[in-house]
Parts: structure tokens; C-alpha cells; sequence
């Protein structure tokens, strides 16, 4: 019995690596940009995509694959917030949101007509193996996803913490202002920022086509998904994002596993709105001033 | 709304009465299709008008008025299949429910100081939820989907909103011109200027002596429970409900589109764009079908594409544009 | 003269910051009172706390006798005190007629005599021919008059002016100046008013307070208050040197 629940839990932590992953991207600009990046898990079904035919047409590894797509997608989010989201900086919030949900509408609907509505699994070779340690098994394909998605979070708190760059983006967060007033040029950094989280979420979807067949609707789910678990770990906290990440991925596996697997996200739901009202500066972030 | 006669000049009000004429009129010309067609623009016209009231007049972006749809639509469907209660009275339990609803995610929002984007995404979480939640609800039909019986010996009851095109065609026309004028006349109103004050600055409204708390729930309140009118207009037209579609996010945009495209806080905003976008989206149809092409992706991503172009470019609407273009509006003075 | 507000030994902290430290005074009806101080001396908190957005630490406050402290601001505003922004919030896409008729309508339901109140107000703030516009593209100095209009037009028995003249040219000062005279005369409103230029604080306050680092230094009338060596010294320095 209790071999069971530690293989749910250990498969949720895994899963829920990744969702720390996409969510981390959000984090970022969310928490810097102050976008509301509606568009977020839509990015991510582009993603798993992306590897799905880079896998399919030439048999690129998705753990591989993740490389370029992460680098394409850093191009794309820099471009996107340098012409077309950039104009919307000092508009009402929502302006910008019904920008994103437009973006979102057309890269799932864009999906939809090239790739279909039906689910297309990407056969991985090593899909189906898996590790026996104890009592425990481990699918080897979460594993890797994992072990990558800790990878590239780790490159990313490195990237904050050591680089000028990241210094100044958390300067840019933190004070706007001050960091206009001490001559960074926070357009760019905006640039950079969205370019990184979009970064995140092209690995990230890279790495869900280990786990999950690519389907076009899922880019709704996965924008919700990664709101929920940012604003549950508290806007701003990238350590809270991982950490939220992990706790979604693991209510998620005990909730699908106890109840229903069709009823699992409700479980996040519920989890949010408690977030929401009980705790709106999220489980790691800090009280509004 | 003899204000709304007022401020309208000569050209405006002609304007108006001759649209109005052609619309009472359109069944005689027009074909099933086109009144199909026009059935449906009403119908957007009146759930965008709902839900123009709580983001375009009190600043509430909502995100999950599907929810209210749902809510509506299956409540009347239910007491109809279940117990032969008639949507004239299932409507009054039908709104209810959905006005208890929306009362609660408004208490939840404005008692714990949920605003903005976090206010947007409570309203999408409680749609969703509630959506997963209908697909276990055995008695409704599940994920599998309610249905109302086509009866052939019941089409002519028309107190049971058992009718044909012809009748829903009419419904809808009552209850979009209904909105307007609720509209029109909320705007004009003590609540509605409060409204709008919450809107454009609520420390502000407060300082005025305005109960922010009140306000807010008053609108949620009136937009969900017309909503859910449309709900049960919904349900019996096309007698049937999935938890997949009625609630689902997508849904809740499609109602949003139109009040967005039109103008928000207008009266005729959202008008003008259900009768911008409905024909629009059939047109489009109508081509990429003929180019054997996915229709349903096609049309979405166009939507997509004006609903970025319009907040690109006139994040007003195309109303405020419009009325000034063509002189329809007198200048106060 | 009775006393239509008394703020007994306030206090506000910040995070270990004394904003405002144990303040009192009365403010009788029908008077004009000044509160002057520094920048950073506690004047927009004294304002806040009276007016229901913060919530005194200690102290009390009484308007006709009866505590206010710890209300919220629309309740404030609906026993008869309301209060402008030192930083402008006006409706920004709203005409500047239903910005005022936003405050008519505290306490009227009829919109048709919301309207003709608003437009009194307005025309005695000399706002009337601009009352169609949208209050964001008004000038300062009429944005500053349209904040007074809006609060003026819910009738209040005490208007607290958060610096109204700030920002202000000296011939447009002077026309503020002539209008809450007029306000306090010819309504009978009182008027507690924080203010920097002291042109206008001389030629209009009965009373006054100084105020610094959140502590009372000196209080009385005006020509006894600029005399007192403390406030030449923390405050008025060269400028009111003979
Ligand atoms: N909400 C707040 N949180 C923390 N400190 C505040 C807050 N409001 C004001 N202060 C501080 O309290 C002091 C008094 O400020 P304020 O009342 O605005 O002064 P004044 O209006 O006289 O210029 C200042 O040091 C200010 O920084
Ligand atoms: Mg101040």
C-alpha cells in the first residue's frame, strides 16, 4: 500500500518539475514585465509541437531538441515584446491581456489546422522503460525530463544571481524607477525578460512531450495551469514557482489516483481560489508593502 | 432610455428607427439560414450587453461568464427533463443559481481584495471548476451531455419554448432590446455613474462617499443573472448542453468578443459588434469551406487576429469611432 | 463656536516610522483651519486618518461628536467630511460634469437634481464652460478646481483640502484662494486645509497647526504662529524673515 502512494508521489514530484519549469517562465515576466503572458501555455503546446516533428522528421531527442527550441523561442519572445507588446506598456491591464488572449486564440487554432485536434503520440524509444529502486518504479522518461528541467532552473537562478544582466532585470523588478533613474535601459531588460520566459517555456515543452502526446487544446489548461501555480507560489518568488510546481504536480498525481484522473485539475482549482483569498501574496512571496 | 432618445440627433434617430424596423421585419425576406444567423447576433447581443455591464461600466474583468451561461442552461434544461417544469418558471431557479453563484466569487473577490488580473483568473478557475464538476453530475448527463427531446406534438408550445426559428427569432430580439434599454438606463442611473467612478478610480469613489463593496456586488449580481437568461435561451434553442462547451473558456471569450470589438462601457458597443463579428465569423466559414479548409481553426484565428487588431488600434471599440464618424450622437452643449 | 472636529492625541507609526505623534486640536464650525509643515511632516496621514483610509494607532477623532476614527472613507464622506488628493484622482475618462455628479448623487437618488447641483457647483468654480470635456485632458490647475468641485458637491460640513494650490501660478492661486472664501462664507462649509504656499494660508486660515516630524510645534493664529521662533526656525525660515 504505501509502495503505491510513494510512486504517485515520486511521479507528481517528476511531473511537477516541469510544471515548475513553465511556470517559472511565467514567473518571470509576470513578476518583471508585469505582463499577464495569457498566452503562456498556448507557447507551450507550440513547444511540444516544435519537438514532436523535430523527433518524428529526423529523430531528434526532445531532450536535445529542447536546446534549439529554447534558443528560438528566446528570439521570438524578444521580438514579440519589442514591437508588439511594448506598445501596450502604460495601457490598462486588461488591454494587454485581450492582446495575449488574441495571440493565444490564433498559435492554438494555428495548431489546430496544421496538426489536427486528435492527440499524437511521439513514441519515444525509451518510453516504456523504467527504474526499479525498492519498492519503487520510475518511469525513465520522467527522470530525464526532470533531471533536464532542474538543469535549466538551475541555469536560470545562476543566471539571476551572477550575471549582470539578471542583477539588473531584479533591480528592474523591484524598482522600476530606480532602475530607469541609475541609467538601465529597462526596454531592452523588458525584452530580454520576455525572451527568457519564453526560453523556459519552449524547454519546458520541449520536455512535456516526454510525459504527454502534443494536443492543441491543451494550451488553455497550461496557461491556467501555470497562473495557478505562479500565484500560488507567490508572484515574484522563483523558488516559490518550483515549489508550487512540485505541490501541483503531486496533488494532482494523489488527486487523480484517489478520485478520478478527470477530476485531478479541479483539485488545482480549488487550490487556487483557497490561495487567492487566504493567501493572495502566494505561499512564498512577500506581504504588499 | 428617453435619453438615450435625446442625445441621439436627427440622423441618429433615424437611424435607429429604421434598423429596429428592419429587424422587427427581416423574417419576411429573409431565408431560414440568414434568420439563423441573425438569431444568433441577437443572442450575442444580449450576453455581451450582460457582461458589458460589469466590465465596460463597473471595470470588473470577467472571464468566466460561461459559467453563468452554463449555470442558466442547465438548470432550466434539467427541471424541463426531469420534471416537465417549464423554462418560463425554470427561469426564476435558474437565475437564482447563477446569481448565488456569481454572489459568491463577487463576495470572495471584493470582501478579500481580489483584484484585477487575480479577479479575471477567480472567474476563470470557478468556470473551469465548475466545469470539471458537470462532468460527473450523472443526472445532467454528465461529460456525455444533456439533451432536450425534440417532440414533434410539442412545437407549437410556445409558453414551453418549444418553438421554431421564426419564434427564437423573436425571443431574441425582446431580450437583446431588453438589454439595451436596461443598458442605456443603468448608465443614466445613481448606480451607474457609481459604477463607472469604481471603474475609472476606486479610492476616488470611495472618497466620494461610495459604497465600493455594494456597487460591486449589485453588478454582479444583475450580470450574472441576465446571463443566465441567456442560458436558458441557449439551452432550448439548440436543446442541447455539453460541460465541454457551454463552459468552457473559450466560450466565455467568444461572449466577450463582441462588447470588446463594439466599444466597451456603450450602450451600442456591443451591438455593433455582434453585428460585426457574427456574420463576419459566418462569411468566413462560408469561404474556407469552400477551400476545403478547417473551418472552425479558420475562424477562430481570425477573431484572434481582430480581437489584437482592434486593442492595437482602437482599444475604445469601433463605436465611439463610428457614432462620431457619422454625426449620430448629439454634442452636449 | 462649537466644535465640529476634534482630533484627540492621534498617532500613526509606520513600520517603527512616527508619521504623526500624539496630535490634538478642535476645529470649530464654520472656520477656516490650516495645517502646515514641512514636506514628510505628517499632513497627508493626519488627512487619512481623518478621512477613514488609515486607522489611527492612537488617539481619538470625533466629528459632531461622535468617533469617526476607524471608519471606513465612504462612511466618512456620508457623515459630511470629504477630503480632495494631493495628487489629482479625477475620472479620467468620465465629462467634467459627471465627475461632480458622481459626488451630487452622495446624497441625492434623483438624477435630474444631481445634474442641476453639479452644474451650480460647477459654475461657482468658474469650471462651467468646460464641463464637457473629459476630465483627462483638463489642465492642472483645473484639475485641481474639478477635485474641489466633486468633493464640494456632496455637500460637506468639512472639506479637507489635501495642498489644492500646489503647482499653482500666483494669479491662479489667488483665484483658489477667492473661491474657498467664497466656499466658507457663502455655504457656511468649514475648511481644513493643508497648505504650503503661505501667501494663502495668511490671507484665508482663523487657526492654524505646524507640524513636524509628525509632532505639533505650534498652534494658534496665524500671525501668533509665524512670530514663534520654533516654526521660523524648523520651517519657515528665510521666507518669513522680515
Ligand atoms: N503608507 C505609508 N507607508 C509607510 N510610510 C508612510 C506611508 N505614508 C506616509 N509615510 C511616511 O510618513 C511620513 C509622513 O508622510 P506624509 O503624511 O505624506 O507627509 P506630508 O503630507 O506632511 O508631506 C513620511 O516620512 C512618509 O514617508
Ligand atoms: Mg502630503
Amino acid at each position: 500500500m504505501l509502495s503505491i502512494w510513494l510512486n504517485v508521489v515520486v511521479q507528481g514530484v517528476l511531473t511537477g518539475l516541469l510544471y515548475g519549469l513553465m511556470a517559472l517562465g511565467l514567473s518571470a515576466i509576470f513578476g518583471v514585465v508585469r505582463l499577464v503572458n495569457f498566452a503562456h501555455g498556448e507557447f507551450a503546446v507550440v513547444a511540444m509541437y516544435a519537438a514532436f516533428v523535430l523527433f518524428r522528421a529526423w529523430g531528434v531527442d526532445p531532450l536535445w531538441s529542447m536546446l534549439p527550441i529554447a534558443a528560438v523561442f528566446f528570439v521570438v519572445g524578444f521580438a514579440l515584446q519589442r514591437t508588439l507588446i511594448n506598445a501596450f506598456v502604460g495601457r490598462p491591464d486588461y488591454q494587454q491581456f485581450i492582446l495575449l488572449v488574441g495571440v493565444a486564440i490564433v498559435l492554438v487554432n494555428g495548431l489546430l489546422i496544421v496538426f489536427g485536434p486528435d492527440a499524437q503520440p511521439a513514441n519515444l524509444p525509451y518510453a516504456f522503460d523504467s527504474y526499479l529502486v525498492g519498492p519503487l518504479i520510475i518511469d525513465k522518461v520522467r527522470v530525464y525530463a526532470a533531471v533536464a528541467a532542474l538543469a535549466v532552473c538551475a541555469a536560470l537562478f545562476g543566471f539571476f544571481r551572477f550575471t549582470r544582466t539578471g542583477t539588473a532585470i531584479r533591480a528592474c523588478a523591484d524598482n522600476l524607477v530606480g532602475a530607469a533613474v541609475v541609467g538601465l535601459d529597462v526596454r531592452r531588460l523588458y525584452a530580454v525578460t520576455f525572451g527568457i520566459g519564453l526560453a523556459c517555456v519552449g524547454a519546458a515543452g520541449a520536455l512535456m512531450v516526454t510525459i504527454a502526446d502534443p494536443v492543441p487544446g491543451l494550451g488553455p489548461a497550461y496557461t491556467l495551469l501555470a497562473f495557478t501555480i505562479v500565484i500560488i507560489g507567490g508572484l515574484g518568488s522563483m523558488a516559490g514557482a518550483l515549489v508550487a510546481g512540485l505541490l501541483i504536480g503531486v496533488s494532482e498525481a494523489v488527486a487523480g489516483f484517489l478520485i478520478a484522473p478527470s477530476m485531478k485539475s479541479m483539485f488545482s482549482f480549488a487550490l487556487l481560489i483557497a490561495v487567492l483569498v487566504l493567501r493572495p501574496q502566494g505561499l512564498l512571496g512577500k506581504k504588499p508593502a | 432610455m428617453i435619453s438615450l432618445w435625446r442625445d441621439m440627433n436627427r440622423r441618429g434617430q433615424v437611424v435607429l428607427v429604421v434598423a429596429v424596423l428592419a429587424m422587427l421585419l427581416a423574417p419576411v425576406v429573409a431565408t431560414r439560414y440568414l434568420l439563423s444567423v441573425l438569431t444568433l447576433i441577437l443572442y450575442f447581443v444580449y450576453v455581451g450587453q450582460a457582461w458589458n455591464l460589469m466590465m465596460g461600466y463597473a471595470g470588473q474583468l470577467s472571464l468566466g461568464h460561461a459559467l453563468y451561461v452554463g449555470l442558466g442552461g442547465y438548470v432550466a434544461a434539467g427541471l424541463w427533463v426531469h420534471f416537465g417544469i417549464g423554462p418560463w418558471l425554470g427561469v426564476i431557479p435558474a437565475v437564482a443559481i447563477a446569481a448565488a453563484f456569481g454572489a459568491f466569487i463577487g463576495w470572495l473577490a471584493f470582501r478579500f481584495g481580489i483584484e484585477g488580473v487575480y479577479f479575471s483568473l477567480l472567474t476563470i478557475a470557478f468556470a473551469e471548476f465548475t466545469r470539471i464538476g458537470f462532468d460527473h453530475i450523472g443526472p445532467l448527463g454528465g461529460a456525455g451531455g444533456l439533451f432536450i427531446p425534440y417532440q414533434e406534438s410539442r412545437l407549437g408550445e410556445w409558453w414551453n419554448l418549444r418553438g421554431g426559428q421564426l419564434f427564437f427569432y423573436y425571443l431574441a430580439f425582446v431580450l437583446a432590446g431588453a438589454a439595451v434599454l436596461l443598458t442605456a438606463w443603468l448608465a443614466r442611473s445613481r448606480l451607474g455613474h457609481q459604477w463607472m467612478a469604481i471603474r475609472e478610480d476606486e479610492t476616488a469613489a470611495r472618497a466620494l462617499g461610495i459604497d465600493v463593496f455594494r456597487a460591486k456586488m449589485k453588478a454582479v449580481l444583475i450580470s450574472s443573472a441576465m446571463t443566465a437568461v441567456g442560458g436558458v435561451f441557449y439551452a432550448f434553442y439548440y436543446n442541447n448542453l455539453f460541460p465541454a462547451q457551454v463552459f468552457e473558456m473559450s466560450r466565455s471569450i467568444e461572449l466577450i468578443l463582441g462588447p470588446i470589438v463594439g466599444g466597451l462601457g456603450t450602450v451600442f458597443g456591443p451591438v455593433i459588434g455582434a453585428f460585426v463579428l457574427t456574420p463576419l465569423g459566418e462569411l468566413l466559414i462560408a469561404v474556407t469551406d469552400k477551400a476545403g479548409l478547417n473551418a472552425p481553426g479558420a475562424k477562430a484565428i481570425f477573431f484572434g487576429l481582430v480581437l489584437m487588431i482592434i486593442i492595437y488600434l482602437v482599444p475604445g471599440g469601433v463605436w465611439p469611432w463610428l457614432s462620431r464618424r457619422l454625426g449620430l450622437v448629439r454634442r452636449r452643449s | 463656536m462649537t466644535a465640529l472636529l476634534q482630533v484627540s492625541g492621534v498617532g500613526k507609526r509606520f513600520r517603527g516610522l512616527v508619521a504623526v505623534d500624539r496630535v490634538s486640536f478642535t476645529v470649530a464650525a464654520g472656520e477656516i483651519f490650516a495645517v502646515i509643515g514641512p514636506n514628510g511632516a505628517g499632513k497627508t496621514t493626519l488627512f487619512n486618518m481623518i478621512a477613514g483610509v488609515l486607522k489611527p494607532n492612537q488617539g481619538s477623532i470625533a466629528f459632531r461628536g461622535e468617533r469617526i476614527d476607524g471608519l471606513t472613507p465612504d462612511a466618512v464622506c456620508r457623515r459630511g467630511v470629504a477630503r480632495t488628493f494631493q495628487i489629482v484622482r479625477p475620472f479620467p475618462a468620465l465629462t467634467v460634469e459627471d465627475n461632480v455628479v458622481i459626488g451630487a448623487l452622495l446624497h441625492r437618488t434623483d438624477m435630474e437634481a444631481a445634474r442641476r447641483h453639479a452644474r451650480d457647483v460647477l459654475a461657482t468654480l468658474d469650471l462651467h464652460d468646460k464641463r464637457d470635456i473629459v476630465a483627462s485632458s483638463l489642465t492642472l490647475p483645473d484639475r485641481k478646481r474639478l477635485e474641489l468641485a466633486r468633493a464640494l458637491a456632496t455637500d460637506p460640513k468639512l472639506l479637507l483640502l489635501d495642498e489644492v494650490m500646489a503647482g499653482l501660478r500666483p494669479t491662479e492661486t489667488d483665484r483658489m484662494v477667492d473661491i474657498l472664501r467664497r466656499i466658507n462664507r457663502e455655504m457656511g462649509t468649514t475648511i481644513l486645509l493643508i497648505e504650503h504656499v503661505m501667501r494663502a494660508v495668511m490671507a484665508l486660515a482663523g487657526h492654524m497647526l505646524v507640524l513636524h516630524h509628525g509632532a505639533p510645534i505650534a498652534q494658534g493664529k496665524p500671525e501668533e504662529v509665524v512670530r514663534d521662533a520654533k516654526v521660523i526656525s524648523s520651517y519657515l525660515g528665510a521666507e518669513a524673515a522680515p
